[in-house]
């Protein structure tokens, strides 16, 4: 059995040493600890799925709760398998809550494009054209998104699909990392890599981005 | 979409960042320096610029900021 000084650090606040506490008891009193935690990550997951509400309006009442129970189910395993790495740094309140909130966040993502393609390359250029159209915004601009468009050509093809489906097309980067088979930490590295690769290329190419975006010549 | 969004969302941060593992290990932390007003950028750095970059953490940022918050920041150490 896990005890409290297995930790990595005993939390300063008296409410999470208490819920570690319990939580790594035996018997009644650790199975209504996990009771009340289950409460809380539901807690959780309604705040969370009520915020989304909006992009399922296909689902009814009772599958938002479903989807809350499935949540809450799920981010009870992760912070009881978990819970020697809660470092005390938080209360232990706030730390649960990240997982509750992450799962009902990747199931209504996932939920919310369920069935629906993911859109192709070409209307992210319709975007990049529109960003720099010359009528609009000058030639230099113009001169910027074409060399732009032509860097992202030159990108890896997987640095280029994560790119143009989450930076351009707004693809929620969970939805596409089940597509792809991959993670979510995978692919935000590919659109890290893909973001370096074209700042380096841009500033070779004498064009100086700043922090925001901002180009500076 | 404007130029300076599109730039932004297609080039991201220029400051180091952490990555999205980095990013969960530490929102917990992050979103009560957030809350309590501390100097969080100081103490966690590279966690602002990643949730300027990853529109999916920057959501479990504001989720977990709005929760705890709602919840009250006296509450907050």
């Amino acid at each position: 059995m896990q005890t409290p000084a297995d930790t990595a650090a005993a939390p300063e606040d008296e409410s999470s040493r208490l819920w570690l506490e319990r939580l790594t008891d035996s018997g009644p009193r650790r199975d209504a600890a996990v009771a009340e935690l289950h409460d809380l990550l539901l807690k959780a997951a309604r705040f969370e799925i009520g915020r989304r509400r909006a992009t399922l309006p296909h689902l009814r009442g009772g599958d938002h709760e479903d989807l809350a129970q499935q949540s809450a189910d799920d981010a009870l395993m992760a912070v009881l398998r978990k819970l020697d790495q809660f470092r005390g740094e938080s209360r232990f309140t706030t730390w649960a809550y990240k997982f509750a909130l992450l799962e009902a966040a990747v199931k209504v993502r996932r939920r919310a494009w369920q069935g629906r393609e993911i859109p192709v390359e070409a209307e992210a250029w319709a975007a990049l054209a529109d960003a720099g159209e010359p009528a609009v915004r000058g030639a230099e601009d113009a001169e910027l998104f074409r060399v732009l468009r032509e860097e992202i050509e030159r990108l890896t093809p997987r640095q280029r699909e994560v790119l143009v489906a989450v930076a351009l097309n707004g693809v929620p980067i969970d939805v596409l990392a089940e597509r792809l088979g991959s993670s979510r930490g995978a692919l935000y590295k590919n659109l890290h890599d893909a973001r370096r690769s074209l700042r380096d290329r841009l500033a070779r190419r004498g064009f100086r981005i700043d922090g925001d975006g901002e180009e500076e010549r | 979409m404007k130029r300076d969004q599109v730039l932004g969302k297609v080039l991201g941060p220029a400051a180091p960042e952490l990555t999205c593992e980095e990013c969960f290990e530490e929102l917990d932390r992050y979103v009560e320096l957030v809350l309590a007003g501390e100097p969080a950028e100081e103490r966690i750095p590279g966690m602002a610029p990643h949730l300027q970059g990853c529109p999916a953490c920057a959501d479990d940022f504001r989720s977990l900021r709005d929760l705890v918050g709602r919840e009250g920041i006296d509450s907050i150490r």
